[in-house]
């Protein structure tokens, strides 16, 4: 096998090399995708625990402080409804965060990948 | 005013106009589309021609459905801060399909979820599970629609119920079987941009009785229903109940196969993520407008005139519309409600059909290997079935609450379509009896515990107790659905699976050239493209 590879080599360069680089691209390319898959993991993780946290922080209250999201900040508006808005807000915030990212940084590096 | 005023039960001449009006755009919109949907590509999936942009309002259009425009603001207007605890769960729920799901279910998939979930599994005992996921997620979301429909139409149009039902039924199998995906798509961006093109204008409207300030509104409000409005209040009553509810409002999302399915019409992942974050942008803000609608019909109409016509507050809405600005503008924002329920109806419907013949006739009876023409025609047939199906129950079931329709429709989401779909893209030693079990789990544990909850057997069934005692069952039959997937994974590897996760990885950041179809590939190549 080795030696027809390198006989091939010597009679026909142009083809083989091609397909020896594709083939150790293609090894180098799986150990970066997987390390950008995981980047991506990491980002999508942290960026859900925090809208986990602010969701669930924003229901316990609901469920467990309902004299704090009564307090009047001024006429009209409860600390309930200043949280609640805020959460909204915070959805937002997230998801632009994330798009953000993935514009910056996930998509030039998968554009490399594809190279 | 000059004209007729809404008094519900009776046709009102201006609301009919508007409502023919829509009809003809809807069928127009089938028209045109008809002659583009040669394709089981074009009929399930538009082709994958819709734009990030225009896929984010067609989601916003299938997902903002009649519940969560009159509903909510009548649950705002008649118990104020309560309600708008589900105006902020509805919307939770995207951030997480964003980050989650979104991007690796359109590159793993085609039509369905159970693409994505079966894409390095047997694909026979998947999409079966799969099929009774997606399958009962959409009958009762389809119930709640149409039951929904049945009473609007009756209380805007004055037409008797079951005509209201078949009218609505009706226009969606005209509109999914000549147009597809593709007038659902389009009939979906009209919704949505008549929806909060209407919501907005009321908002403002609304806030120019208040000097445009917001607190003046909340206050005013609260100075005619005390301050207890501004505050939670005893709708949601126990702590274990506030936090069930939050996980399947939350994670349901991610779960509903007819939101799920939109991902497959936009071309690649990158749209993909941006129309999920359009459809948050569009959501939230619709949501917040919630907010204004909600109190401004508890301060402007009064909530005993809202009780008078309908005592889950479902009239708030076209009340308001009236009193800030005449029947003309009732009328429009009635046909809006109706443009809401079609699209949402045409979504879900699609989305049944899909599971009855994607995944069940040509993945499991053909083994992923039919006609192009054998595929458009069982789609059509299906689409015919579950259309009928959803116009039958919606009849039979007259009378049935609507919100806890929605609220277990949400919950088998999220125990047995999310889980396993998280599992399936991020989980290397997920397997095809743990996807199964974890799926059939999920949806009988959730169908089971809403059985013997108090939702049933006190305010259904009239017993004293019940149970089983939170109103909603995900808190523990979605961690249970987790729990049966990983244990049964683990008790049993499946070699094959774990081997093609790699390749599955590399297709859900590269798209379909990146590697070799799947073992069985779900269609045959299109013809017409």
């Amino acid at each position: 096998m080795a030696t027809r590879v390198r006989d091939s080599e010597q009679v026909a360069p142009p083809q083989t090399r091609p397909a020896a680089r594709l083939d150790t691209t293609g090894v180098a390319d799986d150990a970066e995708l997987e390390a950008l898959a995981s980047r991506r993991l990491r980002v999508a993780l942290a960026l859900t625990g925090a809208m986990l946290v602010v969701y669930f922080g924003f229901i316990l209250l609901i469920a467990f402080a309902k004299d704090f999201l009564a307090k009047e900040i001024t006429d009209g508006l409860t600390v309930g409804i200043a949280l609640g808005v805020l959460v909204i807000l915070t959805t937002w915030a997230l998801t632009w965060t994330y798009v953000r990212w993935a514009n910056r940084v996930y998509e030039p590096a998968l554009a490399r990948l594809r190279r | 005013m000059l004209l007729a005023k809404f008094v519900p039960g009776e046709a009102n001449s201006v609301a009919i106009v508007f409502f023919l009006v829509f009809v003809g755009i809807a069928l127009g919109i089938s028209w045109w589309a008809s002659r583009r949907t040669r394709t089981t590509e074009q009929f399930y999936a538009a082709g994958h021609s819709v734009t990030g942009f225009q896929n984010g309002l067609a989601l916003a259009g299938d997902y903002m459905s009649a519940a969560s425009f009159l509903g909510i603001a009548g649950l705002v207007a008649l118990t104020g801060f309560d309600g708008l605890i589900y105006s902020i769960g509805f919307l939770v729920g995207w951030p997480i399909v964003l980050f989650l799901i979104a991007e690796p279910l359109r590159n793993l998939g085609r039509y369905t979820f159970a693409d994505a979930v079966a894409y390095r599994l047997k694909q026979t005992p998947v999409r079966l599970a799969a099929a009774v996921g997606t399958l009962s997620v959409a009958t009762f979301y389809l119930i709640a629609q149409m039951v929904g429909a049945g009473t609007l139409i009756n209380l805007i149009f004055g037409l008797p119920y079951s005509a209201s039902v078949v009218i609505v039924g009706a226009v969606m199998l005209t509109l999914l079987l000549l147009g597809g995906m593709i007038a659902t798509t389009w009939v979906q961006i009209v919704k949505a941009v008549l929806l909060i093109g209407g919501a907005t204008v009321m908002a403002f409207l609304v806030l120019g009785e208040f000097g445009m300030n917001p607190l003046d509104l909340f206050g005013t409000a609260a100075d005619e229903n005390g301050d207890k409005v501004l505050a939670p209040g005893s709708l949601i009553s126990g702590h274990w109940d506030a936090l069930s509810l939050g996980l399947a409002l939350m994670f349901g999302t991610a779960g509903l196969p007819h939101i799920l399915m939109r991902f497959y019409t936009v071309p690649d992942a990158k749209a993909a993520r941006t129309s999920v974050s359009w459809a948050t942008l569009f959501i939230g803000f619709f949501y917040l407008l919630t907010f204004i609608l909600g109190f401004g019909a508890m301060a402007l109409v009064g909530q005993g005139p809202i009780k008078g016509i309908d005592e889950g507050g479902n009239a708030a809405a076209l009340l308001l519309a009236e009193n800030v600005a005449g029947t003309p503008f009732f009328g429009f924002i009635a046909a809006v409600a109706f443009a809401t329920i079609l699209a949402v109806v045409a979504g879900l419907t699609l989305s049944g059909a899909a599971a009855l013949s994607h995944d069940v006739w040509v993945n499991v009876v053909r083994h992923g290997d039919a006609p192009e023409q054998e595929q458009l025609r069982v789609a059509r047939i299906a689409t015919f079935l579950m259309g009928g199906f959803a116009i039958v129950l919606g009849i039979v079931l007259q009378g049935q609450n609507i919100a806890f329709m929605v609220g277990l429709a949400f919950a088998i989401a999220a125990s047995a379509n999310f889980p396993a779909l998280l599992m399936a893209i991020f989980w290397r030693g997920f397997t095809t009896a743990g996807a199964v079990s974890s799926i059939l789990v999920g949806a009988i544990s959730a169908l089971v515990l809403i059985y013997v909850s108090p939702t049933i057997q006190v305010d259904v069934l009239g017993h004293e107790d019940a149970l089983f005692p939170l109103k909603n069952p995900a808190l523990i039959s979605m961690p249970l659905a987790f729990g049966v997937g990983i244990l049964v994974s683990l008790l049993r590897p499946e070699p094959s699976a774990r081997a093609r996760f790699v390749e599955a990885e590399r297709r859900i950041m590269l798209g379909e050239t990146a590697g070799p179809a799947p073992a069985r590939s779900a269609v045959a190549p299109s013809r017409a493209r």
